[in-house]
């Protein structure tokens, strides 16, 4: 094990850094020893990409899980593969995709580990037909502060489900087994539509979602009144062989390239404002055809966009950002559509925002999705009404019974978060038995007093 | 903790009956925070303040007596703030400061001594006994309340203007020693501000009531500007000021 070091740590947004003594263990013994031995608060960080405070500790011990790292054969017949929580989803694509597999649920970018990913219970663009993250999963190993334990949604309800989506508080995950999908390709079959406003948006989703895998909306929250929420909608699923060209068909099962480009420095102050988000969002909207079918496109072109250029957190400048993530259930819809409205009328400076369906949640105390909508948006740091208008939206959705994803949040009240997130009390029960003197900690639970 | 906007959890007030560091305490409650420490010398005072920001929404709110005059009971109150609080801090507001009056100080030599003891040594024992702790907690934010009297002396005020420019330019040192850390520490220089402080006095240009110059810093406090002048005009005003000729300085109002 490294002795560790002294470092001052953020999220992916860049905003209220803190500093905690780092320590990368390189098995899951190291990482029994080092709970047991805790002194202070600890809590595990594998790539930083949550944007708030979820992998941070001030003053206490972070545990980088990036060394517990290895990787079992894939089963040809079943999928299953086990691997170490530090593996990224990008690592674990590169061995499964020339094997005939893909990662059954991959967010937005490829750079999140395996611990990471149960972590947050993370979706990706088929939540709606295939779940969480979570529902992959058919055993981990989590090391607590009273000892490692190997448990499946069969063996150990209360502390499989209070991890999945539990940010790191029921423990340190060092190992999961993860049932891989069978693919004939690394490409995907997309389905491209524009629409010219956010109810004609919002209704396709709702009726044609359940004929596609895979399914997004990219939306502009930056126009108003009858163009209110223009976007474009992709769908798709995996291509089969016979879908490629000659090109193609000679690497069906290449692995995604890495980044291309890099933002080399942080952007100075206002380079992203009001303006040049709508220029940008402009152009975007303009450059989607108005309907086009089965279009081939790579793994990364459909499933990770920003994954083509390295640090593009840099681009928000040194204020930071942050994201606003919410999901409501389906009767209270309207809650999309009053958001972009509220965000609009503030004149908050937006990026595109992307709407998804969520299809039921899974039993996790903490775990984000619920059935409905889920709507996402980057928000740069500086408007001074931004706080009030996210209070604001915060209050709307718990009025809705929806709720925040705490892999995004930096800034959510304790109070409301507890109104979201209704059975916070069976996560409390796991770790008064996992976790008896509260050693583990994040700034995260500690700012909305989960301890 | 903080949040992404730096509103603070929990927040100690040196100079616990300062008005302004008072209104500014009520709108961060208004916020996010929840835990509030006072501490200041009169104590009949901190328990009615006390009382107000309880009744304004916040949850704990402890008051910690000390004397500035007395310079070893730096650390105790930092040491007992800390404690009260619960062990750890997000937002430090230094707000402790007499004006004096300058037409006795001018010959005074006990009331000069004393006036610096106040108004800037015990704030920078206190600053220099707070770093360890914001240190050893990783996070921390610190607003220390200087004046744009400091900024250019004048004969009015002298005694009270070169107190701030002080503990201004020891602030400005302190905030490197921890910005490496990620511990923000900012400069508040407000203008002329109607308060008990200022009561029956002339009222310089740019003058505002508390309200608006909380409003300022509350605003100020959300942003990693190192300096937040109240109202904000005064930063383009006193950059002129420092220029000006000593005989013309000498002649403006206020």
């Amino acid at each position: 094990m490294t002795t560790g070091s002294q470092e001052l740590l953020s999220g992916w947004g860049n905003t209220a850094p803190s500093t905690a003594f780092v320590r990368t263990p390189r098995s899951a013994d190291e990482v029994v020893e080092l709970l047991s031995s805790a002194k202070g608060p600890l809590i595990a960080r594998g790539l930083g990409r949550s944007y708030g405070d979820a992998a941070q500790c001030a003053g206490g011990t972070v545990i980088s899980n990036r060394s517990l790292w290895h990787l079992s054969a894939i089963d040809p017949s079943s999928g299953l593969v086990t691997c170490g929580a530090g593996v990224s989803i990008d690592e674990l694509l590169a061995v499964a995709l020339p094997a005939g597999f893909f990662v059954p649920v991959t967010p937005g970018t490829r750079q999140v580990t395996v611990g990471g990913a149960i972590a947050a219970d993370i979706h990706g663009k088929n939540h709606h037909v295939e779940g969480s993250f979570m529902s992959h999963v058919t055993s981990m190993t989590i090391a607590t502060p009273v000892g490692s334990v190997t448990v499946s949604a069969e063996t150990d309800p209360p502390l499989f489900w209070a991890t999945a989506g539990g940010m790191g508080l029921t423990g340190i995950v060092t190992e999961a087994t993860i049932r891989l999908l069978p693919v004939e390709t690394g490409y995907v079959s997309v389905d491209t539509e524009r629409f010219e406003n956010l109810d004609s948006i919002m209704e396709a989703m709702y009726t044609g979602d359940a004929d596609y895998r895979y399914s997004v909306a990219w939306v502009d929250c930056m126009t108003s009144g009858a163009r209110m929420g223009r976007g474009v909608l992709t769908r798709g699923d995996h291509a089969p062989l016979e879908a490629l060209n000659a090109k193609q068909r000679a690497t069906p099962l290449a692995a995604p390239s890495g980044a291309k480009l890099s933002v080399p420095f942080t952007a100075p102050p206002g380079l992203l404002n009001k303006l040049s988000i709508s220029a940008f969002n402009e152009l975007w909207f303009r450059k989607a055809p108005a309907k086009r079918d089965g279009e081939i496109q790579s793994v990364g072109t459909f499933f990770h966009p920003l994954d083509g250029v390295s640090h593009w957190n840099r681009m928000h400048g040194p204020k930071g950002f942050l994201q606003y993530q919410f999901a409501v259930p389906d009767a209270h819809g309207d809650v999309v559509t009053r958001a972009i409205e509220v965000l609009s009328s503030a004149k908050v400076p937006s990026f595109l925002a992307v709407l998804k369906r969520f299809g039921p949640g899974d039993p996790g105390p903490l775990s984000f999705p619920i059935e409905g909508w889920t709507l996402a948006l980057d928000v740069p740091l500086g408007p001074p009404q931004l706080p009030k208008v996210l209070d604001q939206l915060d209050q709307m959705v718990a009025e809705a019974g929806g709720r925040l994803y705490l892999a995004k949040d930096s800034r959510v009240s304790a109070e409301l978060l507890r109104a979201m997130y209704p059975s916070l009390d069976s996560l409390n029960e796991v770790r008064r038995l996992i976790d008896p003197n509260r050693v583990l900690a994040s700034d995260l639970s500690r700012r909305l007093e989960l301890d | 903790m903080q949040n992404a906007f730096g509103q603070p959890q929990s927040v100690l007030v040196l100079g616990g009956t300062s008005d302004i560091a008072l209104a500014v305490t009520r709108r961060l409650v208004n916020d996010r925070t929840t835990t509030v420490v006072l501490a200041g010398r009169d104590e009949a005072a901190l328990a009615r303040s006390a009382e107000e920001l309880r009744a304004h929404g916040a949850k704990v709110v402890e008051t910690v007596v000390f004397d500035a005059a007395d310079l070893a009971s730096a650390a105790p109150t930092i040491d007992a703030a800390f404690a009260a609080a619960g062990g750890s801090i997000d937002l430090v507001l230094v707000a402790v400061g007499l004006l004096g009056d300058q037409d006795k100080l001018d010959d005074d030599a006990a009331g000069t001594a004393s006036l610096f003891s106040v108004n800037l040594t015990w704030p920078a024992a206190a600053l220099a006994a707070l770093r360890p702790r914001l240190l050893a907690q990783g996070t921390g934010h610190v607003a220390v309340f200087s004046s744009v009297a400091g900024v250019r002396v004048r004969r009015a005020n002298f005694t009270y203007g070169s107190t701030k420019a002080g503990l201004d330019a020891f602030t400005q040192g302190y905030a490197e020693s921890v910005r490496p850390f990620g511990i923000l520490v900012q400069i508040v220089r407000p203008g002329f501000v109607r308060t008990k402080m200022t009561e029956g006095m002339a009222e310089a240009p740019f003058t505002t009531d508390v309200d608006t110059a909380a409003d300022t810093i509350v605003k100020g406090l959300s942003t990693k500007a190192p300096v937040i002048w109240s109202p904000s005009i005064l930063q383009a005003v006193f950059m002129a000021m420092v220029h000006l000729p000593g005989a013309v300085w000498r002649r403006l109002p206020g």
